[in-house]
Formats: C-alpha cells, structure tokens, sequence
C-alpha cells in the first residue's frame, strides 16, 4: 500500500541548522555540519501577550511552520495541519512536577493552559487565524513518520492540502537524564494531492521491514538517533541533493517506512 | 466519508466498567461522582474515580509501563470481551493491518509526579525506578495496548486535550480509507493526576459540587477518568440493521485562546457542520446530541449558541458529564460510547446534577431521560488550545 503526495515547502530548525536552505546546504554537502545550540526566533505573528508567554516548543513549531508556508506560498488560514511531537512543552512539564512537589501546591494557571501536548498547534491557529482542523500527534520516538502517515492519509483520502509539522524540544534537568533529547529541532512541510508551481519533489511512502538508513556524517547521525524529528534527516537529505532515490526512515520496532523522492 | 462499523466498544468510567453498568447507570440517571479523596490531593472538589485501577495488574512482561493510565487502560480493554475481539480481529486480517489510535492528555503523567516527590537529595536525580517512555509519554497507552494485544499496524496517540479521542476516529478513519489497515483499535484513556486536579483548580475551572452542565449556578467541571474503546471496520456487505455506523467526522480550530473557548462558538459550530458535510446529513437528521456540555460557565454558553445556530431550539441535547465527571482526553471515546447505547436503547439520557436550566442557554437541554427512537446522534468534544471535534453516530439500517 503506497501514499503519495507532492511536496511544495520545507521548513528546518535545529542545533546546527538554521533553516531549510541551509540545512539543504550542509545535507547536500555543500557546506559543512558546524553544530551549535538552536536559536529559536521570537515568533512575531503572535500578539504581544501571547508571545511572551510562548516557550520553546511554541517558537520551535510556528518558526519551521512559516517558514514551510511561506516558501509553498500557502495561505495557512486555509490549510489543516499535523502537529506531530514526542513531547510537550518540557520546561513547563518539569515547573509544573516541581510546584507539585512542595507541600503548597501552586500550580500556574498560564502554565496549565501551555502544559498541554497541543499547545504549538493552539498558537498556530491563534497566529494565523487558522480555523482548520488540526491534529496533534505523539508516537513517542516514532513521531515524525506517525504525522507524516497521518499527513499523506490527509492528502490520499480527503484530496487537500496539508501542514505537517514535526518538532521536539528538551527536558531540563531531571528530567532531562531520563528523556535526552539534546535541543530542539523542527521539520515542516507542506503536502499537496496536486503538482503545483511550488512543487519541490513526489513522495511515495510504504511501510516495509527494511533496516532504516543511517546518515554518513556522524554528527548528523547523532542528531538522527538523539532527536525523534532528525528521523526525516534521510528523507531532507534527499531533497537536498535534488536527484531521484529512495531512504529508508525508523519507525515502530516492527516497522519502517520507505520513501521514494522523484524531484520536480 | 464512507462510513465505518463500530463492530465491538467497551467504557469505564466511574459510572461502571463495562456497557452494562454505564447503560444501568444512565438508565437510573445515577452520577458516580464523590468528594474528592484522591492520593493526597487536598481540594474542595468532586471527582469521577474508577475504583480498583491501583489493583489491576499488569503482565509481567509488560511491567515497564505500569502505571496508574496503563492500569486503567488494562482494565478497561479487559471489559465486555474487547480484548477478545481485538484478538479475533488480528487473527482475521493479520496483526500488521490492525493499527491503534488512543487519544490521552495526561498519559501516565502521575509517575513523574510520584518521582519528583522522591528526588534524590544531593543531586535531585529522579529514582532509578522511574521510566519516562512506557509512563509519562503520551504515546505510552498506545503503545501499552499495541503490545498488550500484540498488534503491529500504525499507531499512534491524539493528544488535543480533551477532543483527544473523538479526533482519533478521523485519523483511523482515514488509515482504513487509505487501505492501510482494516481494522483500528479506537479510543481514550485518561486518568486522574495532581496536574489535572491542580491545574483546572488554579483556572478556577473546576467546581467545588458535582459539575452542573448548563444549569444556572453551574460554576465548573468535574473532573473524572476513563478508558473506552472501539474496535472500528469497513462496513460488511451483510450488515445488520442493529448495528452502529460512524457516519461522520468534522474538526475545526478556534483560532481564539488557549484555555477559554470562541465566546459565540464558532469553533464548535464549524466542527458540527464539518461533521454533518462529512456525514452528508441535513441538522434535521440528528435525534440527540451529546454535548462537550462541561459545565463551566463559558464552555456551556459558546456551545449552546453554535448548537442552536445550527440546530435550532428544539433538538434534545445534554452532557453526560454530570454523571462520569470530565474524562478529558478520554470523554470523545467514552461519549462515542454512551451514543452507540443511546442509539442501541432508544435513550437520550438526561442530564444529571443539573436543577435549573440556564433561561440564557436556548439549546434544547433535557433533564430527564427519554425513550424515544434515536437513530442518529451528534457527539461534540472541545479542548483548551481551541481543538474542537464532532462525531455523527447512528443505526445502520
């Protein structure tokens, strides 16, 4: 069984990759891997009320989000997204445990409302003033391809246009030693059942039993194993380099999913 | 959409573990709603629990994910011979065309709770016993019930606050669709921690009395927990009249606010329509409609202004969250569930606690119960970061 779609706009951020040209840069080996810690943009879409309550993983999300959008030339208010991640916001996770640690109890009212899984895709919608559906996704370390299958059912079954965004962001200490994500790092892509002016490549997508493909740089390897959405870093790598191919991405212990890449 | 079978299905929730409990319960107008006594949690509250869950073991090759959300999801897959059918349905179509699609908020949330309660002095490390994967991560109940029933088809947790799991009918539906499975284990779990309880309390959005959904004085939710399940299917060509379709599914967004509701519901009104499109159905097609119906003051006002924008004034509708308090990311799937016996026994069932009916609120809110046919029911699930999600359920025949 085969899903397939066009891709028309890509959105990368994360330790050592600045966006999605230069991320196609370093993939494609024009330029070298040089890693260091994510910047994360204030995201200026949001009113200023809301923006300073955004933490990492909002800011993660809605910067690969616009960017993907933006370079698909997609109208946003028009267009339903997948929200897929591995986690919440950690940093308020690990605030709010904390205040439950103590014997008062107090708990953020603002920090409750952010401590929700959903709480990227909430102010992306709020942001662009998306009414769209909107689904938010965890597989735990399988959550790139659970949105991206999720994304391509969107565009084989119901025939439009989708979001996909796949981000995730750290724990801080304790936590953090027993989730080890190391920093953040988004992937956003727009999906289109129709070849379009913006079309980047076709994606064909089966689930298979193949070993997954590794990336030969090692430390875009690390970034692979260490970060559940570098699990696309195969598939971008292809996309980068601009030829047909195919790669084979982890995901489930029972399952992995192959991907074929035929540029436009 | 093409519709889908709901073959077998199962709830849990404080009114009862398994169908017949919920029916009786629903049938008695009975709320399993009590004064709050939860671990340690000290406020003036009340909360649907499901006793036993701390009881209910798990295998013992899957102790790694024991947690109070896996427990309760345990239990609840053991009801009504699900977990048979969910067997029985991987026998016939082979494991790798069964996928799994559970909407949670919290997940097993409370393990990390317990575990930053006992950090290590110097270091603050967390105990060595503590497992963040197969607990605290929302995809720890799906991927607990995909190794429990030993499936091996996509899976996948929704986690959109409390539309959780109503919205994981659309991604299942579309998997199915998309001729990727053929069968989806569908549905919710979620169960009660300190950060729901706490978290809802500093809101101010949780009552101090059991939760009145759209009566005058109503003043917030109650919070409960709950697993509910669905095995859902292509529909067969011999299909029994009796039996329960999934007609439609409609999703929206607020674009609004994180925590509060559109305050005219637009948000919810698109979600409806989207869902009648969906179903290709006309407002005059749907008998009953279980509403989100939390009972805080806002969420009763915006959803009664879109249902009566869409449907009128005459349409009987209620929450049944009077009776099984706020299951949150569970209440989708335990609704879903308390539709298909509405339809199933010609019960629109009143809704609990509610005294006064709000003179503001012109949706047609019953109180008591009803027996009269229902063929078609619409089932709406709203979540903080404006998720919104209806489901269209109703006879085949």
């Amino acid at each position: 069984m085969k899903l397939s779609a066009y891709i028309g706009g890509i959105g990368v951020l994360g330790p050592g990759l600045q966006s999605w040209p230069h991320a196609a840069a370093v993939l494609s080996g024009l330029k070298p891997y040089l890693a260091a810690p994510t910047v994360l943009p204030t995201p200026a879409m949001l009113p200023p009320a809301e923006r300073r309550r955004t933490g990492r993983v909002v800011k993660l999300a809605l910067a690969v989000a616009l960017e993907a959008t933006a370079s698909a030339d997609a109208d946003p208010t028009l267009l339903p997204s997948v929200f897929s991640s591995s986690g919440s916001d950690g940093h308020i996770c690990h605030e709010i445990c904390q205040a439950l640690a103590l014997s008062t109890r107090e708990v953020s009212p603002t920090r409750f409302s952010n401590s929700v899984h959903n709480v990227a895709a909430g102010y992306w919608s709020i942001a662009t003033g998306s009414m769209t559906e909107s689904n938010v996704l965890c597989a735990f370390d399988a959550s790139f391809i659970a949105g991206l299958l999720d994304a391509l059912t969107q565009v084989a079954v119901d025939r439009h246009s989708v979001l996909l965004v796949a981000y995730d962001s750290e724990y801080p200490a304790p936590l953090h030693a027993k989730r080890p994500i190391p920093d953040a790092l988004g992937v956003a892509m727009v999906l289109t059942p129709e070849h379009s002016a913006t079309s980047i490549a076709r994606i064909d997508l089966t689930l298979t039993d193949e070993t997954c493909d590794s990336m030969s740089d090692l430390q875009l390897e690390a970034l692979r194993g260490a970060i559940p959405a570098a699990r696309s870093l195969p598939l971008l790598r292809l996309l980068a380099i601009g030829a047909a191919g195919r790669a084979v991405l982890d995901y489930l212990d029972v399952s992995r999913a192959a991907v074929q890449i035929d540029p436009c | 959409m093409k519709p889908l079978l709901l073959a077998e299905f199962t709830a849990t929730s404080c009114i009862g573990q398994g169908v017949a409990p919920t029916l009786t319960a629903l049938l008695e107008q009975r709320s399993g709603l009590a004064r709050c006594e939860f671990e340690t949690v000290k406020i003036d509250t009340h909360i649907g629990e499901v006793p036993g869950v701390d009881a209910q073991p798990l295998p013992k090759d899957l102790q790694i994910f024991n947690c109070r959300n896996n427990r309760l999801a345990e239990l609840g897959v053991q009801q009504d011979g699900f977990f048979d059918a969910v067997q029985a349905a991987a026998a016939r179509w082979g494991r790798r065309r069964v996928g799994v699609f559970i909407g949670t908020s919290t997940a097993g949330i409370m393990q990390t709770e317990l575990a930053y309660r006992a950090r290590e002095a110097v270091s603050g490390a967390l105990p060595p016993s503590f497992v963040y994967g197969t607990t605290h991560n929302a995809f720890s109940v799906a991927d607990y019930l995909r190794q429990r029933c030993r499936l091996e088809g996509p899976a996948m947790v929704v986690s959109s606050a409390c539309a959780s799991s109503a919205k994981v009918f659309g991604s299942a539906r579309r998997m199915i669709e998309a001729g990727l499975i053929d069968a989806a284990l569908v549905g919710g779990t979620d169960s009660l921690c300190l950060t729901t309880l706490y978290g809802f309390h500093s809101l101010q959005l949780s009552s101090p009395a059991p939760c009145r959904p759209f009566d005058a004085a109503r003043d917030g939710i109650s919070i409960g927990e709950a697993a509910a399940f669905v095995l859902l299917m292509r529909v067969p060509e011999n299909l029994d009249p009796d039996a329960v379709l999934l007609y439609g599914v409609g999703e929206s967004s607020d674009a609004y606010h994180m925590s509060a509701p559109h305050p005219e519901g637009l948000g919810a009104k698109r979600a409806m329509q989207a869902a009648l499109t969906s179903a290709s159905m006309e407002p005059g097609d749907i008998d009953y409609i279980n509403l989100h119906g939390t009972g805080t003051p806002s969420n009763d006002r915006s959803e009664s202004q879109a249902v009566t924008s869409i449907f009128g004034p005459t349409t009987p509708c209620s929450s049944t969250k009077g009776a099984t308090g706020h299951t949150l990311g569970a209440s989708g799937a335990l609704e879903a569930v308390i539709s298909i016996l509405a339809i199933q026994n010609a019960l629109m069932p009143g809704g609990v606690h509610t005294t006064r009916i709000d003179p503001n609120l012109t949706a047609h809110y019953i109180k008591e119960n009803r027996r009269a046919p229902v063929l078609r029911v619409l089932s709406n699930s709203f979540g903080f970061g404006g998720a919104n999600c209806s489901l269209i359920l109703g006879r085949a025949g």
